[in-house]
């Protein structure tokens, strides 16, 4: 599970008076599952995201995963626990697919790979059908066949919770269902519990367990998809007109 | 669904054995293996490269210790003389070893394949505190920061310089590498205009004197620094190459490094402070040189195309040895112009760096 309590998060100058706060978020996600941060632009879910990686750090408040706290545990220890992926991945060194792939073993063999390693290695490539693309270089390969590096990178990294901060992005309709099946598959059949921030609200309603909506910095809403999927309860959440209709494969939200 | 079954049909030959790439190999299961090295075409062009450089290596060190030697081979006189010389070898040596780790190693910590420590004042610093004593003491001055105690305070004071500046700017409220080379740039330049202006009021006598110790000289080094910038190099260095696996995951940048658990602004401020200690060793021998740990560090990456800092930091030595080594060979015996050798190195290796560059196409 994963746990926070109270975090807040200053941005701006302080004493300035126009200070942007996010939270104080007081949330548990549960442990298994795909849980979907969804909220309006400036909502604060990729800072809560971040924060929960202890990729940026906390102002007050208490983040724990799984028992642990992201702040004060060794940053090696929570490298086993949970494995983020940030947006924007750029990288100066010229990397393979595999070789990619390979750091997200680093927290277990320090850069040593041994049999295991390679075996997850193999078995996380396979997973995002990467296997015939596991020798070409980064910049030999198309967005979205980049971005399904990146996640298999961190499926390698082998940890329980995997925390993706909109990996849909660049990404087209194809693309776009075929990560969320395989984000699907990877809560499902490898129990890995999953949180991602994600921009379509349709996206999240037919592939996520649990929705969590933000506004403001701070949390609005938490339920299942059928919960948040209502006009009055997206509305109030996006300040935008949204009617749910019943699609073909569950509900559907119509905002143009 | 369409995905799912195409998945299901592709696994058994997932597991009997991955595609092969190239056309025409046995059909024999290859071996998955990850690593530094991704081919066997890689692994040959690598070490093909690095013999290559290691026999030219020894070619030039060779060169420089018997070329041109008046006494006949063998006697007692020809190795005296090719004893002397060993001191222009071993100059060369930790010369290119502390900017080839230095520059990398730098390069890895700001995730910047364009700058080189020089960027951070380091040299600046040097050539002020050189002028400043001509400066104020006339030409006196120059002894003045000649000597053991001398060059030792002179390298702690550039290692001060930099890890103050680090630590101030990567763990205040600023923790960006940006600033921090922004400000480096401006301490530089500041350093700079105050050398130039202090250069412009010297007597023409003053101004030559303290032109000679500004230009990187082999032959003009301070070799009686040697037996305390050997082990101080040696020592940094290794604390490096300890460090190169966490080199290897720094450098693919501060959030995928915290993500694989480490700490990245630690590593940085650590990788920086040692830096700092080559450069300043480097700098303290035989004074800025300004473009050889660039130039040498590109090169690297291209020939070695790896992220494992254990294959580019050897490459990168044995690509700047080969360069220093033969510029220095042939200014002296082709050119008898030994002094000049940045020259040699900026022309040819500027050179050689364009090819590769266009050649290839990325840095």
């Amino acid at each position: 599970m994963i746990s926070l309590t109270e975090v807040t998060k200053n941005y701006g100058a302080a004493g300035a008076g126009d200070t942007v706060a996010i939270g104080p978020v007081s949330v548990d996600i549960p442990a298994g599952g795909i849980t979907a941060l969804v909220g309006p632009n400036g909502a604060g879910k990729s800072t809560i995201l971040t924060m929960i990686g202890r990729l940026l750090d906390v102002d007050s408040g208490r983040i724990e995963v799984a028992g642990h706290d992201v702040v004060n545990s060794p940053s090696r220890t929570i490298a086993k626990i949970l494995s983020i992926l940030r947006q924007e991945n750029h990288f100066v060194t010229r990397l393979t697919v595999r070789q990619l792939v390979g750091f997200g073993r680093y927290p277990h063999s320090q850069g040593r790979l041994t049999q295991d390693d390679e075996r997850h290695i193999s078995e996380a490539i396979d997973f995002l059908d990467l296997t015939a693309l596991e020798g070409r270089y980064l910049d030999q390969l198309s967005g979205g066949q980049r971005q399904r590096a990146y996640v298999a990178m961190v499926l390698a990294q082998d940890t329980d919770y995997v925390l993706l901060d909109e990996p849909l992005n660049n990404l087209d309709m194809q693309h776009a269902v075929q990560m969320m099946q395989q984000l699907r598959r990877a809560a499902d059949e490898l129990g890995r519990t999953i949180v991602i921030v994600l921009h379509d609200i349709n996206f999240a309603a037919r592939y996520s367990d649990k929705i969590l909506a933000m506004k403001n910095g701070v949390v609005v809403e938490h339920g299942t998809p059928e919960q948040i999927m209502q006009d009055a309860v997206l509305s109030r959440v996006f300040d935008t007109e949204v009617t749910v209709i019943e699609g073909p494969r569950g509900p559907l939200a119509v905002y143009y | 669904m369409t995905a799912q079954l195409d998945r299901e049909r592709r696994t058994p030959q997932v597991s009997a054995g991955t595609a092969t790439t190239s056309a025409g190999t046995t059909p024999a299961p290859r071996r998955r293996r990850s690593g530094a090295i991704t081919t066997r075409r890689h692994g040959l062009r690598c070490w093909g490269v690095m013999a290559l450089l290691g026999g030219l290596s020894v070619f030039f060190t060779a060169g420089i210790l018997s070329y041109d030697n008046p006494m006949p081979f063998g006697s007692d006189g020809y190795w005296l003389i090719a004893g002397m010389r060993v001191e222009t070898v071993l100059v060369i040596g930790v010369v290119v070893f502390c900017q080839a780790m230095a520059t990398m190693a730098f390069q890895t910590a700001t995730n910047n394949r364009i700058i080189t420590p020089s960027i951070m004042g380091f040299e600046s610093l040097y050539v002020a505190i050189q002028t400043g004593a001509v400066f104020f003491f006339g030409i006196a001055g120059i002894t003045l920061v000649t000597g053991l105690p001398q060059f030792l305070m002179q390298a702690a004071a550039m290692v001060l310089f930099a890890t103050t500046l680090y630590s101030w700017l990567l763990s205040g409220r600023f923790s960006n590498i940006h600033i921090m080379l922004l400000v480096g740039v401006v301490i530089g330049g500041g350093l700079g205009s105050l050398s130039t202006f202090m250069q412009r009021v010297l007597t023409p006598s003053e101004f030559d004197v303290l032109t000679a110790r500004l230009f990187g000289n082999i032959g003009n080094a301070r070799a009686e620094y040697l037996p305390y910038a050997i082990p101080i190099a040696l020592a940094a260095a290794g604390a490096l190459w300890w460090r190169a696996r966490r080199l290897d995951v720094v450098a693919l940048g501060r959030s995928t490094a915290d993500n694989l658990g480490v700490n990245h602004r630690r590593e940085v401020m650590i990788i920086l402070t040692l830096v700092s200690v080559l450069m300043a060793m480097s700098t303290s021998l035989v004074g800025p040189m300004t473009f050889l740990g660039f130039l040498v560090a590109t090169l690297a990456y291209q020939f070695a195309d790896t992220y494992s800092h254990r294959m580019l930091f050897p490459m990168a030595m044995l690509i700047g040895y080969t360069v220093l080594a033969g510029a220095y060979f042939i200014m002296r015996n082709i050119f008898y112009a030994q002094g000049a050798v940045t020259l040699i190195i900026e022309l040819i290796g500027g050179v050689v760096f364009l090819i590769v560059l266009m050649r290839k196409g990325r840095l």
